[in-house]
């Protein structure tokens, strides 16, 4: 494609360069979770405590300003709405761990006879409450973890390192996950106008009426995306010669069907001994067919975040604590697992909580995002 | 660059051809601008030269469509994109990925540039159209000025010989307009690219064009000609030749410059005569300073804002804004893009809830009104007007708003006979020009009679024949004693009904007064006509043509 003109005209400008460095979003990724893995290993509060400690510094220091950075105050707040509804339900319901240390009682629903076996209020005693608490932790801490992956490299960025035959249902999921904010905003305004025309504007069948109009805006607008995508090139396909499609066909089914032959054979008592060979061997194929389906579609990447040492280190680092987690809830369960009956405080085992400040290693390897020069 | 040879396109299930007879060049380098009324064809013939019509649209193309020496019966328009480049109506519309630095390269992408020259021609359009510090923005928080420039710079990437566009500044406030125009101009100047647009609002852009082409009704064939010769049969025309037809000047002036030049017999002629004002003398004989308007209190107010602010998360939308609104009195709100007229308009009809301050229509707070109250005293058209429709026929339409608003069986459709003559009950909405929806929403708010009425951006996508009908019933409403209040880019219409202009920026009140005093002084705000006759106060051509006869 000619590029005079311009050329000529511009090569004075500076070229910026990027304010910020950004890290491959598959190290974000792999990072949290082995973070989230590490969550899994254990139920001692102080050492849940530290995991989400070190999501939060991670998130506080490295997020950008982009609009999906946000989201980590919502998955922290549903982490909390998350141990309140546990502790809710064990209070209410009550816990199958015995208790002798009663806090208070709730007023207990009598139930009849066929409902028995559960029970609604009575007693609630600190033991129950500690177990739920402890397990209700170890799920905020996996939600505060998914949601530091989320804040750090959004789900659209990493779909965009996909391989090039994967590209267009990549940008396909990407084009349904932005659908959903716009058609919330349709419904508000269409409830909003409904109070024009002099309709109540809240309660259930108003959302019913405007559910058509919605529809039909939604619809409209895919399709106009859809002649912009077209119009801007999206779905050109290049010319490849017959036999390299043919050999893409066959590795790709060939490659399918081995995987599919492999693990049944895993599965299978008698098939022990060719299982994991096929396996692997199958998906070999599947991802050289992947690879070579790429060449059909002429797209490039437009600065595509490079996999080096330093997202070496970040997916390390979070491997690194999911596996010395894993390791010490097999040599000392105990200290990761503390009991709640009879009562005690829970210690912090010293060694498993170095390892997870490993987890803190992104903060030294990756430069901070500079603030905007205004 | 661009040929059509003996173009038609029927779309599936029309009676006749959409456009025919379509056949004329467009030469490399040239902006050429494609002129019309509503419904003649115009982005049918924009859509054909991307070869989304007939590819992507349905519909039968006879003749031929060559862009650069590619035919687009045989080439898809994924395989015209490295040669056209277009934008639709609306640039959200457009958009594929959410920040603007991958939207530029998005376009690139897909082509398969090599990474160094997406990276080199994505800081050249970045500086291009002065984008750079909007890089890493999500677009969802770009003005509309900005969307329009970002939508622009993502075709102009791939470096296209032709950029299509279809109506690049009908919905940016006049500021914003040039800056997009000044772009196209650089575009067609510096890189020698061909332009081909549609745009309703001619005192924008005719100053550009190097030709027009011309679409004189539907199913005429179009004309190519110079600016000033097809100016002077177009039936759409900016004030600015409108005023050149009147006083007979030739060749006709297309800028503000050349029509000043020749204005000075026109400006002898005028001296002494004074510009008649078509509203309430009454309304316009009140002082304008609101500080003897409140001293007054026996006068009746339809509005009445007291010190309003709203606040929208961490955004000030409005601060401390007084207004009020007396009957029969028409009021313009200008501003910029994003300057807070819509939220005004949505608190005064109780869709926001003031932050603090007051805020009164007809005596009661609106946003506590239950909405069969609301609709009694103040209505509001929307900047979308389907918004406000749900029916599958206009008949529907017409029963549910008389029994919304509580009006006696047939008002609404003696309303729309009104403002719609030819309107049969069995028309879909959707089937509707943008008038003529405009004018079915205004005849559902209007069927609750309220005094006070809202209209958001009301002359967006209307050509002049429409624009005119909308300020004819407009001004009849006025004069019934309706107030009203438009929120609006297009200085014309302000000059040409409003008795006040309240410019607002920041979601602040920066002048009120006068629509004379205000858009005489203001270089952005000032009419065509105004411009040309400096120093004598005229605002519209039709002023001027009741002062000649």
């Amino acid at each position: 494609m000619p590029d005079t003109g311009v050329r000529a005209a511009r090569t004075t400008v500076p070229v910026r360069s990027r304010t910020r460095f950004e890290l491959h979003p598959g190290a974000w990724w792999l990072w949290s979770l082995g973070l989230g893995t590490a969550a899994t290993r254990t139920t001692n509060p102080l050492l849940l405590a530290l995991l989400t400690a070190v999501a939060g510094h991670v998130v506080a220091v490295h997020r950008s300003s982009a609009p999906w950075a946000r989201s980590y105050t919502a998955f922290a707040k549903l982490a909390v709405a998350v141990l309140l509804i546990r502790l809710a339900f064990t209070a209410v319901l009550g816990s199958p761990v015995p208790g002798t240390h009663v806090l208070f009682t709730l007023p207990e629903i009598p139930l009849p006879a066929w409902a028995q076996g559960i029970r609604l209020g009575g007693p609630v005693s600190a033991e129950a409450l500690l177990f739920s608490g402890y397990n209700g932790l170890k799920l905020a801490a996996l939600l505060v973890c998914v949601g530091a992956a989320n804040a750090l490299a959004s789900p659209a960025k990493l779909l965009k390192s996909l391989p090039g035959a994967l590209y267009e249902a990549g940008v396909a999921v990407v084009v349904a996950l932005t659908f959903a904010p716009h058609l919330i905003a349709d419904v508000q305004r269409l409830r909003a106008a409904r109070r024009l025309r002099g309709r109540p504007d809240r309660g259930l069948r108003g959302l019913f009426q405007v559910g058509l109009p919605v529809l039909e805006g939604a619809l409209e607008r895919s399709v106009a995306l859809a002649a912009a995508m077209d119009a801007r090139g999206y779905g050109r396909t290049a010319e490849v010669p017959a036999p390299v499609r043919r050999t893409t066909t066959a590795l790709t089914l060939g490659g399918l069907l081995g995987v599919c032959a492999g693990t049944y054979g895993l599965l299978t008592a008698e098939g022990g001994v060719y299982g994991m060979p096929v396996l692997l061997a199958g998906a070999l194929a599947a991802l050289a067919g992947l690879r070579l389906g790429g060449r059909r579609s002429p797209r490039t990447r437009y600065r595509p975040a490079p996999w080096g040492v330093r997202a070496w280190l970040v997916a390390g680092s979070g491997a690194a604590v999911a596996a010395l987690l894993a390791l010490a809830s097999v040599r000392d369960p105990g200290a990761l697992h503390p009991g709640v009956v009879p009562l005690a405080a829970p210690a912090l085992p010293l060694w498993p909580a170095a390892a997870i400040l490993l987890g803190l290693l992104p903060v030294l390897v990756v430069p901070q995002d500079r603030k905007e020069p205004s | 660059m661009i040929r059509f040879e003996d173009v038609a396109v029927t779309y599936d299930g029309a009676a006749g051809p959409t456009v025919r007879g379509v056949d004329f060049e467009v030469p490399e380098g040239e902006l050429v601008l494609l002129v019309g009324p509503s419904g003649v064809g115009k982005s049918t013939i924009l859509n054909a030269v991307s070869g989304l019509v007939p590819h992507f649209t349905g519909g039968t193309l006879r003749g031929r469509v060559t862009v650069a020496g590619r035919d687009t019966r045989t080439h898809k328009p994924r395989e015209l994109a490295d040669v056209v480049g277009t934008v639709g109506q609306d640039p959200l519309a457009h958009f594929v990925t959410d920040t603007v630095e991958d939207e530029l390269a998005y376009g690139m992408e897909s082509l398969g540039l090599a990474p160094e020259v997406m990276r080199r021609r994505v800081e050249e359009t970045l500086d291009l159209l002065g984008l750079a510090d909007l890089r890493d923005r999500s677009i969802g928080t770009l003005s509309g000025g900005q969307r329009q420039r970002v939508a622009i710079g993502s075709v102009l990437t791939p470096h296209p010989r032709v950029l299509v566009l279809d109506e690049p500044t009908s919905a940016l406030d006049p500021a914003a307009a040039e800056e997009v125009l000044a772009v196209l101009q650089r575009l067609v100047h510096d890189l020698g690219t061909t332009v081909l647009m549609a745009e309703h609002r001619l005192e924008r852009v005719v100053q550009y064009a190097d030709q027009v082409v011309l679409l004189p009704a539907p199913g005429a064939p179009p004309v190519l000609g110079a600016p000033a010769d097809m100016m002077a049969v177009s039936p759409v025309i900016p004030p600015v030749v409108e005023l050149g037809r009147l006083a007979g000047w030739s060749p006709l002036p297309l800028t503000v410059r050349d029509a000043r030049r020749r204005a000075g017999p026109l400006r002898e002629s005028l001296a002494g005569a004074v510009p008649e004002s078509p509203g309430l003398p009454q309304v316009t004989a009140v002082p304008s300073r609101r500080r003897f308007r409140r001293s007054s209190p026996a006068e009746p107010r339809v509005a009445e804002v007291r010190d309003l602010a709203v606040r929208r998360g961490r955004v000030d939308a409005l601060r401390g804004v007084d207004l009020t609104v007396g009957p029969g009195e028409t009021v313009a709100l200008m501003g910029r893009n994003g300057a807070g007229k819509s939220t005004l308009l949505g608190s005064l009809v109780g869709l926001v809830a003031p932050t603090s301050g007051s805020v009164l229509a007809g005596g009661a707070a609106p946003h506590r009104l239950r909405p069969a109250e609301l609709v009694r005293r103040v209505g509001l058209v929307p900047q979308e007007p389907r918004d406000l429709l749900y029916a599958d026929t206009v008949g529907a339409e017409c029963v549910a708003a008389d029994k919304d608003a509580d009006a006696a069986p047939g008002t609404c459709r003696a309303l729309v006979s009104e403002l719609l003559p030819g309107i049969t009950d069995d028309t879909h909405p959707r089937d509707l020009s943008e008038g003529q929806r405009l004018a079915l929403a205004l005849a559902v708010v209007l069927t609750a009679r309220p005094p006070l009425l809202l209209l958001d951006e009301p002359t967006r996508g209307l050509d002049y024949a429409a624009k005119a009908r909308l300020v004819a019933v407009l001004r009849g409403l006025a004069a019934e004693g309706h107030a009203l209040v438009l929120a609006t880019h297009d200085v014309e219409l302000a000059a040409e009904i409003a008795h006040r202009v309240v410019l607002l920026a920041d979601g602040e009140v920066i002048a009120d007064g006068a629509t004379a005093d205000i858009v005489v002084s203001s270089p952005s705000f000032a009419p065509q006509v105004t411009k040309i006759l400096a120093p004598q106060p005229w605002l519209t051509v039709s002023e001027v043509r009741k002062a000649l006869a």
